[in-house]
């Protein structure tokens, strides 16, 4: 399916705005001000952006602890979600949830999630309703490497597929569970073939790649929402920084993520496609690269300013307060 | 006396009794790390919170057991190499994971020893890590020993310093029961004599680290020095309390904390939980059953509120027990008429 200029333009804002995001917080967090664990997603982008440019806000989905990424591209306010991760009244969960815990329900994003693996029968659930409404609504979850390994995450694979519900599973590889590589953990030397085992078709993509996300996915949605049940997407992509900020990454070879930036980031990737093959302009991409950095700029000082919460506060949506 | 870490004193327990016991195995995610990576590097993380540093290149991978993300299977399988004659050491990262794995603890080990007519044993201990404080968020910062101690058939250890928190955990390796053993984030950094040579500390034992007249104040965790710092304050305004750190709320050193309520009249209990069925309020009810004549004033639980635990830091330190609030406890209680 070839993209619209606009779809395109899009797209890229998506991946630059999740990049610019994450990139920014990396380089704030040591200054103290920022609460809590990140766990970043800067070099995924492919992968959320790839996944949601099909979806709308009827449509669901439900993330990981890694969550900034697939919130921004389901379209999370970036200026609510700094505010958020600054613990900050305004934000997004008015400062109680945190990093891991960003969810804009409005928009169809059920969570980040601080349990691995909690997400998946989560999303089934949003799929027994989107089936139920009929209107073609899907639900999708994100799930790591890591959580691959949860009997959660088979648990949801099995009853999605005896129920068969509108649902996707996308499996996005970054090649490391915390601190372990991803092969350590997976005893399946295949792990889209352990995938399909569950009974449900899984599409192969190039997780550094836009293009071949978005392709895979729109073939496991014309599944999904036209009665044919679950499906999976699996593709294998790299994390530039740490488990968590602050992860020293002794488990990775030294110069592993400079090689990774160098030769295939998915952002390098996406601007030379688009340029060589003169679908947009370099101008065009530059105009949006800047307006980006304006808008997270514009974030973290925002959220560096707003207001904090008080007593008042911490027991404000209870039910009941002892 | 050596001055180490708690999180020091831990990993040494952790490594003198796997060099004294061929059968003493630990299991977890990134106990040791790195397997699978490109750098070549094991013990990469050695334990998330660096626990379990240096046992893989001393005991190897066969006994230090990095596992996938798979908390069911880790505390399943412990309890089968339990029943199997080992004595598995799982970690659990944070403990609000165990809501992946209760199963395994509250069915299968808690109950292996009574359901099988006492022909079984289940030699586990699982480590975890409790508390707020670090802006963690709600789910990954609970206390959740209230809810384990009111399980028959675990045993719930929480030490409170470096030297209490090696000979707990010798204690709970070799005990043949099951062990929960919750260590607070936030205490890792905290110093103290810890003996090099292995010793235990018993189960059931409460501490008594202060000794006065006019209170009994009962802490659990973290909010034994929060509590200490407060006790010393007021000993030197003439207010003398007895603080007890009761270390292990399964089994519960009654015995400790109703002698200290009979001679003082007033109970004040701290505890890091919400306060509905917690620790501080079954320690409450105690005082009431056996000890209800003696009390001089209303039983005072100071505790985090019954909500999950906010993330931003402004919150979190109001839900965290403070040492103003504890303070406060401790002058009302005292000047009940």
């Amino acid at each position: 399916m070839q993209l619209s200029r606009e779809a395109m333009l899009k797209a890229y804002r998506s991946m630059v705005k999740i990049r610019e995001f994450e990139e920014r917080l990396h380089l704030e967090n040591p200054k103290g001000e920022i609460p809590g664990f990140l766990h970043l997603y800067s070099g995924q982008e492919a992968v959320a952006v790839g996944v949601c440019e099909h979806l709308t806000p009827r449509d669901y989905i439900i993330s990981t602890h890694r969550g900034h990424g697939h919130s921004i591209a389901k379209g999370c306010d970036v200026g609510l979600m700094m505010k958020e991760i600054y613990g900050r009244r305004d934000g997004l969960c008015n400062g109680k949830g945190g990093s891991m815990h960003i969810a804009d329900v409005d928009k169809g994003m059920l969570g980040a999630n601080g349990i691995v693996g909690a997400g998946q029968p989560i999303a089934v659930g949003a799929a027994i309703a989107c089936k139920l409404r009929k209107d073609g609504s899907v639900s999708v979850s994100f799930t790591g490497d890591g959580a691959s390994n949860q009997g959660t995450v088979f648990e949801a694979l099995n009853m999605a597929v005896v129920l068969q519900v509108p649902k996707v599973f996308m499996f996005e590889n970054n090649g490391y569970s915390e601190h372990t590589g991803a092969s350590y953990g997976t005893g399946a030397k295949d792990l889209p073939r352990r995938i399909e085992g569950f009974g449900l078709p899984v599409f192969h993509a190039d997780g550094f790649d836009f293009f071949s996300v978005h392709a895979a996915v729109g073939e496991a949605l014309a599944v999904a929402r036209n009665g044919g049940g679950p499906a999976a997407i699996y593709c294998e992509t790299t994390r530039y920084f740490g488990h968590f900020e602050g992860d020293p990454m002794l488990y990775r070879a030294p110069d592993e993520v400079a090689r990774f930036r160098a030769e295939k980031d998915c952002l390098m990737n996406f601007r030379a496609r688009v340029t060589e093959a003169g679908l947009l302009r370099p101008g065009e991409l530059a105009d949006i690269d800047e307006e980006i950095a304006e808008l997270i700029e514009r974030s973290v000082v925002e959220a560096k300013a707003a207001t904090r919460l008080t007593a008042a506060d911490l027991l404000t949506n209870v039910y009941a307060a002892y | 006396m050596p001055i180490k870490t708690m999180r020091d004193a831990i990993n040494e327990a952790l490594h003198q009794e796997m060099a004294r016991d061929p059968s003493v195995i630990v299991l977890g995610e990134d106990v040791s790390g790195g397997a699978g990576g490109t750098s070549g590097t094991r013990d990469a993380a050695g334990g998330v919170f660096g626990l379990t540093r240096g046992l893989l290149p001393r005991f190897g991978a066969d006994r230090v057991i990095d596992t996938p993300i798979s908390e069911s299977a880790i505390i399943g399988a412990a309890n089968g190499a339990a029943l199997a004659g080992l004595r598995p050491v799982a970690e659990i990262m944070f403990s609000d994971f165990i809501g992946v794995c209760l199963d395994q603890v509250m069915n299968q080990a808690a109950k292996f020893r009574y359901m099988l007519g006492g022909k079984a044993k289940a030699p586990l201990v699982i480590r975890m890590t409790i508390g707020a404080g670090m802006g963690a968020a709600a789910q990954h910062s609970q206390t959740i020993y209230s809810m384990l101690t009111g399980i028959a058939g675990i045993k719930v250890v929480i030490p409170s310093n470096p030297y209490d928190a090696k000979g707990l955990l010798i204690s709970a390796i070799r005990d043949d029961d099951p062990v929960i053993y919750l260590e607070h984030k936030m205490l890792y950094g905290e110093q103290g004599e810890v003996p090099e040579e292995s010793y235990i500390v018993p189960f059931g034992e409460a501490n008594l680290l202060r000794e006065g007249e006019h209170a009994t104040v009962v802490a659990i965790a973290r909010m034994v020095p929060f509590a200490a710092q407060v006790v010393d304050k007021l000993e030197a305004e003439g207010i003398a309390c007895d603080l007890i750190d009761p270390r292990t709320t399964s089994p519960l050193d009654e015995d400790t904390i109703l002698e200290s309520v009979r001679a003082t009249g007033r109970l004040i209990i701290v505890d890091e939980s919400p306060p509905r069925c917690s620790v501080a309020s079954d320690i409450a009810a105690l005082a009431a059953q056996k000890a209800f004549r003696y009390l001089k004033a209303p039983v005072a639980m100071v505790t985090a509120p019954h909500c999950p635990v906010p993330f931003s830091p402004d919150l979190e330190r109001l839900y965290i027990p403070s040492p103003e609030r504890i303070e406060a406890a401790i002058r009302a209680a005292v000047a009940y008429k």
